[in-house]
């Protein structure tokens, strides 16, 4: 396109030769090398590359890569054409490659990671960000959930005119939100475990069944019409069911926030992106399934944190007899990219496991079998999450994987 | 109250929604565990934030917290300093990690300036550093207990009174070595190893609950060992060579 400057296009090149040799060499996906080349030879690339693009950023602790997935899906029901990061590289050198594939003005539907989006919401003249959740996540690397919600309010304060879709459950996206142009929309309230203090005022938050206050500075859940009930979203009055080929609770308040935003920002009819949501089967590995050499499947399901970690096995954890039925092959490691301090293992309710066949599986597995072992779950030790999955029995063998351990997994058979 | 529930050893979590920042919760389990497999009676109570912290703990477990939970934990813990005060003249034991260790000393010095007033159970003050520290630690305690593992990630630097004696001797900090860890007091330990690092170091464990239970018989701690075996390998291979070559030559 004419208004990329001749070093925007060598730097694009230059970022796909990178890829490519990324890709053959079987290091990686090849999206972030490729946009670390685009970055270093055109630095304001990003503009350029958003430039023509209607551009929708989405954030959170857990769910981005699907919630981004989701609303791609959604928005392409507008007939444009939309360009999104499937793969889930998300920090600025990820973002570039993928606006770089833009063949005409249309909609860009990115996520960003937490620490990343106060950074590109200028580059890329972004007009919507929709954010999720915000919870503990890789102590030694992001530092506290706090500090990530002030970042998110100080570009909400700065940019009047940005529009947001937020969670009107979780404390700090709505401390984070607040001073934006935001439509709420009430997920339920999950994970608390992190938000124990006012985001405000630092008093200790009051929970009830249905909504947070701070008694002490007014900092609250804001009203909104717009909620998850079960597997229908109200959206203003509208009831629109959510018919989900993706699993778990975690995954309803994904769809509901996508199909908020597809609605209210974009303008798609509600049931045609409730509809578009129930295409999505596999989200970047996350939900696929690998062949077990006993003829059997498992499934292999993705969990970063504490929050994610308890969302899956709640819905994993069947009781015993039908339980003795679903395996649960843990698979955890501790590199950079999860969090090198595994401790959170003990903030993880396995407990729910008793009764099911369970494996402590990747390079940590034995602090897996510790934590184990003190929840009082029969489990096997096996390092390879693949062979664990082999020696357990049943025909619902799931495999949870931290970071390092999915990507592994994704690589080899995604 | 029935005989059983009257003798029951009360592990106390205090506050974990404030001080639970790095799976401290983990610490309570395995005391209450590890008492429960030997026959003992054993009981988990969580003190949550706001109640007062009662006198009738056995063990009081203050963990790991952000900035502004540590200020609410402050204001808590002073509160209930009497009941604290009582339930250890009484016996009981406590377990302090990272901000709980730095709260049940006599203040906390932000980078900012701001002070935060600790329980002074223990002669120490701490002052935020210039960098964050963390990473894999090996610490080696006095006899009888073995090389200890944790992981420390804080900014905090405490500084131990004349009369205070550290936990133990850093053999590895990022590979670094040459310097003291936590404190020993009595019935009480502070230190900055998470992991949590009653897990990973069941002999700690178990000398904190023969304070309260007095001797305690062998419990098979297998699967423990293995893990403490990988991280002492693992995350200070360097440390601990230094540490066994010169342990190898002071005998000669």
């Amino acid at each position: 396109m004419s208004r990329r400057s001749l070093r925007t296009s060598i730097a694009i090149a230059g970022g796909r030769a990178a890829g490519w040799l990324s890709r053959v060499t079987g290091r990686g996906e090849g999206a972030t090398i490729s946009g670390r080349v685009i970055n270093a030879i055109a630095p304001d690339a990003l503009e350029q590359l958003a430039a023509g693009q209607r551009v929708a950023l989405v954030s959170a602790t857990n769910g981005k890569t699907t919630t981004t997935r989701l609303l791609a899906a959604a928005v392409a029901r507008t007939g444009e054409p939309v360009v999104s990061n499937a793969t889930g590289a998300n920090l600025t050198s990820g973002i570039a490659p993928i606006l770089a594939t833009a063949r005409a003005p249309g909609l860009a539907v990115l996520e960003v990671d937490e620490r990343v989006l106060p950074r590109v919401v200028d580059p890329l003249g972004a007009e919507l960000l929709v954010l999720g959740n915000l919870s503990r996540d890789q102590l030694d690397r992001y530092g506290e959930v706090h500090a990530v919600g002030d970042l998110w309010r100080h570009t909400a304060e700065t940019h009047p005119d940005l529009r947001v879709v937020a969670n009107a459950s979780d404390p700090h996206v709505v401390w984070a939100a607040t001073p934006a142009k935001t439509t709420w929309v009430d997920l339920g309230l999950g994970w608390r475990n992190d938000a124990a203090t006012c985001p405000n005022c630092a008093a200790l938050l009051t929970w009830s069944a249905d909504r947070f206050d701070c008694p002490s500075c007014g900092f609250g859940q804001p009203a909104t019409p717009n909620r998850l009930d079960g597997d229908t979203l109200v959206l203003d009055g509208t009831r629109v069911p959510l018919r989900l080929a993706l699993p778990g609770r975690w995954n309803l308040a994904n769809a509901a926030l996508a199909v908020t935003a597809a609605t209210t920002h974009f303008g798609v009819d509600p049931h045609d992106a409730a509809d578009a949501a129930t295409t999505i089967t596999t989200v970047a590995g996350r939900y696929m399934t690998v062949a077990l050499p006993d003829g059997r499947h498992a499934r292999v399901l993705l969990a970063k944190n504490p929050a994610g970690w308890s969302e899956v096995l709640h819905h994993l954890s069947v009781p015993p007899p039908a339980g003795r039925n679903c395996s649960v092959v843990i698979a955890v490691n501790a590199r950079v990219a999860d969090g090198k301090d595994p401790s959170w293992l003990w903030d993880v309710p396995y407990e729910l496991l008793r009764g099911q066949p369970v494996a402590a599986a990747g390079e940590r597995a034995y602090d897996v079998a510790v934590r184990l072992r003190y929840a009082e779950v029969d489990h096997i030790v096996e390092p390879d999450p693949l062979a664990a999955a082999a020696e357990l029995p049943g025909d619902d063998v799931n495999i949870v994987a931290s970071y390092t351990q999915f990507s592994a997994i994704y690589r080899r058979f995604g | 109250m029935s005989a059983a529930s009257e003798s029951a050893v009360r592990v106390g979590l205090v506050y974990p929604e404030l001080l639970g920042t790095y799976g401290d919760r983990g610490n309570a389990v395995v005391l209450v565990q590890r008492l429960r497999w030997r026959g003992h009676a054993a009981e988990l109570v969580e003190v949550t934030a706001g109640a007062p912290i009662p006198d009738s703990l056995d063990v009081y477990l203050f963990g790991g917290g952000e900035d502004d939970p540590q200020v609410m934990a402050s204001a808590g813990m002073r509160s209930s300093r009497a009941a604290i005060d009582r339930g250890r003249a009484g016996g009981a034991a406590v377990l302090a990690v990272c901000a709980g260790f730095q709260l049940i000393g006599h203040s906390y010095e932000a980078a900012d300036g701001t002070m935060i007033d600790g329980l002074g159970l223990v002669d120490a003050v701490t002052r935020a550093g210039p960098n964050r520290l963390i990473g894999e630690l090996v610490v080696e305690p006095d006899p009888p207990l073995p090389v200890l593992t944790g992981f420390e990630n804080h900014g905090g630097r405490t500084t131990l009174g004349p009369s205070e004696r550290p936990l133990g001797r850093v053999l590895a900090r990022n590979g670094r070595g040459g310097d003291t860890e936590g404190l020993v007091g009595e019935r009480l330990i502070g230190t900055y190893m998470h992991g949590p690092v009653l897990p990973r170091n069941p002999a700690l464990a178990d000398h904190i609950l023969s304070w309260v239970v007095g001797d305690l018989s062998p419990l098979d701690s297998t699967t423990e060992e293995q893990l403490r075996a990988t991280q002492l390998h693992a995350g200070s291979a360097r440390g601990v060579r230094k540490w066994w070559q010169e342990r190898v030559s002071a005998r000669g």
